[in-house]
């Protein structure tokens, strides 16, 4: 079975490290994936309003794409996971966006909501294992501890997302564990970073990222994991490096022994 | 437009079924931006429901929400505050002359750091 992988825009500019780690990793594990050809943005942020048709397009583009091949799409930034995974269960479940989308790209093929939407970390639990992932673990992060930082994106809506708990994740400590590391437990771990207000509201986004980080510091985190490149800004730059954030593929490059 | 129909098309648009409400306020008890908020989440809920439209459009909430979900998921009653502030918000920046980022001033304003994916989400949050 082959993934159909999905970097998106930021993995390719400004979150290489996102994407990089991610593949090396994914070579090291054997997963067979490949880059879907010609993407597009997904559009960066799901359009709630029911009346929203085009600036859904580009979305449904991709996954038609990765149902042509094996139907699984891979994808690694929250962000880009959260619009793709909830346009699918548009095409799915709501008749009128079906009908206009497929009217107006006129595949070879109409579009139902076939193709799977996955996020890495849930490759890493369902597909690899996170049993298997600590067997082939040959530098682990013993001693280190590191708070998982969830943020909004792979949550919620559960409804749709079904990612985990909402209320309550333990995938990302499940694969903190995995590389060899300590899992840190913290209350704001799945709490907003300050999203995309973190440009016309500064203010806001500062104190989001301060709240995050201070809840993760009191509970004795060293550092703090993500899988989007919105929190990493707003954890790094509005949380004024208080705190070390890394991409978790690029820890699970350095505990599989593929970081250069 | 009249009135009552702009109030049903904002409905429609939510997707949300206001009338569920129990007005527990848990909504707003988990919103990470109510101390940003002129109207909270719960609040929004009842006025489009009582069909004091006015408020809402001029509400400073619809530019602070973070669209984080978090009152969604605690709802007992399935109804999506996030939903309504979406569906007002939409209501806005469609009318001419509402956008509220301009492209020329973004480069003065962003930093070399800021991840595509934030601009992108923005204006697609306050423009049209
Ligand atoms: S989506 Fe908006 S209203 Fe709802 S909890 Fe988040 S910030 Fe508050
Ligand atoms: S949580 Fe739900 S039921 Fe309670 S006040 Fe908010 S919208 Fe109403």
């Amino acid at each position: 079975m082959k993934f159909s992988y999905y970097p998106g825009c930021t993995l390719k500019t400004k979150a290489k490290e996102l994407d990089i780690y991610g593949r090396k990793s994914l070579e090291a594990l054997g997963v067979d994936f490949e880059e879907i050809k010609e993407w597009q943005c997904c559009g960066a942020v799901y359009p709630v309003a029911k009346d929203e048709v085009a600036t859904k397009l580009s979305a449904v583009r991709t996954l038609a794409q990765a149902k042509e091949e094996d139907g699984k799409l891979l994808t690694l930034c929250s962000a880009c996971h959260n619009v793709l995974k909830r346009v699918n269960e548009d095409m799915k479940s709501d008749d009128n966006m079906r009908l206009k989308a497929n009217n107006y790209l006129a595949l070879e093929e109409a579009y139902n909501g076939e193709t799977d939407v996955i996020h890495y970390l849930e490759l890493l639990r369902d597909y690899v294992g996170f049993d298997k992932l600590k067997e082939k673990v040959v530098k682990p992060l013993t001693g280190k501890k590191i708070g998982a930082y969830y943020g909004c994106l792979l949550l919620r809506p559960n409804s749709v997302l079904a990612f985990d708990n909402p209320e309550n994740p333990s995938i990302i400590e499940n694969f903190i564990k995995a590389i060899g590391a300590t899992p840190v437990v913290y209350a704001m771990r799945n709490e907003c970073c300050g999203a995309y207000v973190s440009v016309t509201h500064k203010e806001i986004a500062e104190k989001k990222s301060a709240n995050v980080i201070n809840s993760a510091k009191d509970a004795g985190a060293e550092m703090l994991v993500t899988a989007c490149p919105l929190c990493m800004y707003n954890l790094t730059e509005n949380g004024k490096g208080a705190m070390e954030v890394k991409y978790f593929t690029e820890l699970l490059a350095e505990a599989l022994g593929v970081k250069e | 437009m009249e009135k009552s129909e702009q109030i049903k098309l904002i409905k429609e648009r939510s997707g949300t079924d206001a009338k569920k409400c129990m007005k527990c306020g848990k909504c707003s008890g988990r919103c990470p931006a109510y101390a940003d908020m002129d109207i909270k989440p719960h609040q929004f809920v009842s006025y489009i429901e009582k069909g004091e439209i006015d408020k809402l459009l001029n509400s400073k909430s619809l530019f602070t929400c973070l669209t984080c979900f978090a009152c969604v998921e605690r709802c007992p009653r399935g109804v999506a505050p996030a939903a309504i502030i979406e569906a007002v918000r939409q209501e806005v920046i469609r009318m001419q002359g509402e956008n509220r980022v301009k492209a020329e001033e973004i480069p003065e304003i962003v930093d070399d750091k800021i991840p595509q994916q934030l601009l992108v989400s923005m204006f697609r949050k306050y423009n049209k």
